[in-house]
Parts: C-alpha cells; sequence; structure tokens
C-alpha cells in the first residue's frame, strides 16, 4: 500500500463510518452533523485524488450551503430535539435487504472490472487554473443551461413556499375576480 | 494509486444512501440519503477523470455540476416539504396516503 492508499482509506473509513451513522442516529439533528462529517471527508479523498477546486467546492456547497439548509429545514418542521423512536419506517428489513444485496452487486463488479487498474496521481491536475479552463471553453453552454436551471429551481422554491392565502388571491384575479 | 479503493468506496456509500431512502420515515432524512448517494456518483466522476487523464476534465466539470444540481434538489426539496408540513402537520412519508387536503 502506498501513502495515498493509506490516507485514501482512512477517510473512508470515516466517510462510510459517519454515512451509516447518518441513516442509523435516533436524532434527526445528528444526522446532519454525521452528514458535515462525511462530506468532510470525501472532500479530503478528493484532495487525495488531486481535485482540489472540486474539494473545495464540496466544502462551500455541501458543507456550507446544503447542510444549513437541511438545518433550516429540520427546525422549520419542528422536529424533535432529542432521541425520537420513529424515525425508522416499518420497512426497515426488506430496505437492509435491498442495500446488502446492491452493495455486494456493485462491489462485485467494481472489483472485477478495474482489479488491475492503477493511476498515478500529479499534483495540480485539478486546480481551479485548469478546471476553470475547462469549463469556459469547453464546458461553457451547459455551464449557462446550468444557470437557467438554478433560476428555474429559485423561482419554483419562491412559488412554492409563498402560501396559501396568497394562491387562492392569485386565483380569484385569474378567474377575473372581484378582487 | 489502485483505482479498486475509490470505485469500492463509491459503491458502499451508495448503499448506505439505498438503505437511508428506503428506510427513513422523515422526508428530511430521506433527502440526506439522497444526498450521500449523489456524493458516491460524485466520487466515481473525479476517479474516473483522474483514471483516464481526461484533457477536458469532463469528470470533474460534472462533478461540479452535479453539485450545483443538488443544491437546486434541497432548495426545491425543502420548499416542498415546509408545504407539506405547513398542509398536514407532519412529514412523516408513510403518512402521507390522502391525495387531496382536508379529508384525512
Amino acid at each position: 500500500m502506498s501513502v495515498q492508499e493509506i490516507v485514501f482509506s482512512l477517510l473512508a473509513v470515516v466517510a462510510l463510518g459517519s454515512g451509516l451513522l447518518v441513516v442509523t442516529t435516533r436524532q434527526i439533528v445528528h444526522a446532519a452533523l454525521w452528514l458535515v462529517v462525511s462530506f468532510g471527508a470525501l472532500a479530503g479523498m478528493y484532495l487525495v485524488l488531486t481535485a482540489e477546486f472540486v474539494a473545495w467546492v464540496q466544502v462551500l456547497i455541501y458543507v456550507g450551503a446544503i447542510v444549513v439548509l437541511l438545518l433550516f429545514g429540520i427546525m422549520l418542521t419542528r422536529a424533535p430535539v432529542g432521541v425520537s423512536a420513529d424515525l425508522d419506517s416499518a420497512n426497515r428489513l426488506p430496505a437492509l435487504a435491498v442495500a446488502v444485496a446492491s452493495a455486494g452487486v456493485l462491489t462485485t463488479i467494481m472489483v472485477n472490472g478495474f482489479h488491475s487498474a492503477k493511476f498515478s496521481l500529479k499534483p495540480g491536475a485539478g486546480s481551479a487554473e485548469a478546471l476553470g479552463a475547462s469549463v469556459f471553453r469547453q464546458w461553457v453552454l451547459p455551464f449557462e443551461v446550468l444557470s437557467v436551471l438554478l433560476l428555474a429551481a429559485l423561482v419554483g422554491a419562491i412559488v412554492l413556499s409563498k402560501g396559501d392565502d396568497t394562491s387562492n388571491d392569485a386565483k380569484k384575479y385569474a378567474l377575473g375576480g372581484e378582487g | 494509486m489502485h483505482a479498486t479503493y475509490p470505485v469500492v468506496v463509491s459503491a458502499l456509500l451508495f448503499s448506505i444512501g439505498v438503505y437511508g431512502v428506503l428506510a427513513r420515515r422523515n422526508a428530511i432524512l430521506v433527502l440526506m440519503a439522497a444526498e450521500l448517494m449523489l456524493n458516491a456518483v460524485n466520487l466515481n466522476l473525479v476517479t474516473f477523470d483522474v483514471l483516464w487523464q481526461d484533457r477536458l476534465h469532463g469528470g470533474q466539470v460534472l462533478t461540479l455540476f452535479t453539485i450545483v444540481i443538488a443544491a437546486a434538489e434541497v432548495g426545491l426539496g425543502l420548499a416542498i416539504i415546509l408545504l407539506l408540513f405547513r398542509n398536514r402537520q407532519n412529514i412523516d412519508i408513510d403518512r402521507q396516503d390522502a391525495l387531496s387536503e382536508g379529508n384525512q
């Protein structure tokens, strides 16, 4: 085992362990916080794989934005703060069977397909400079389409969270109503 | 570095996400498990980008796009969950068995 493989394996243990805690913990706030640990270990794995820019974007967007958004969701739905017993549904055992089966199939396929594949890691291949040049030369059209998608999602989220009263008013106005 | 390490980690992380999506009852926890699955896919994309020395960096750029789409998905998903909570006073997926409001 090379040093890179050892560091990667340690980070993988952290990411998988905290991922398991996310799906098994009995406190909903703890699940969000374990998600931070899992995403942080994944960012470390991206760093080992020389994908620096992706690692920092992972830290900024996943840890910084998405987990905060999830915590806001937990707060606004008045989730219980302490231990709650009913976070798992009744189909835990079938879910476990499906997960174990998919893990077995995927791992077997991956090990069979890539047991002889090796690569050498050169620093700088995933730097912001290289990725920026790539995004704004080859992938600039998907980038622009993505910005339109973000705008659409933002408008959709605003429309959804505007509430019932306003939508009833809007219906009244749309029917040419009295006001 | 051997390519089996990242692809196996990604497969296991994806399976953890599958378990979470199927076994959890709270809608926000289901969203979190879906995020785990998306991250497993991202790890695969970065791995194959590095493995095949992609000169266009397609894998890493697609990873960035996936992260942005995940952010949009969480924003919309939370808006839907908040609407559900406002109408039904609970976000348990098992208990959403009425198609219309009012007659629960």
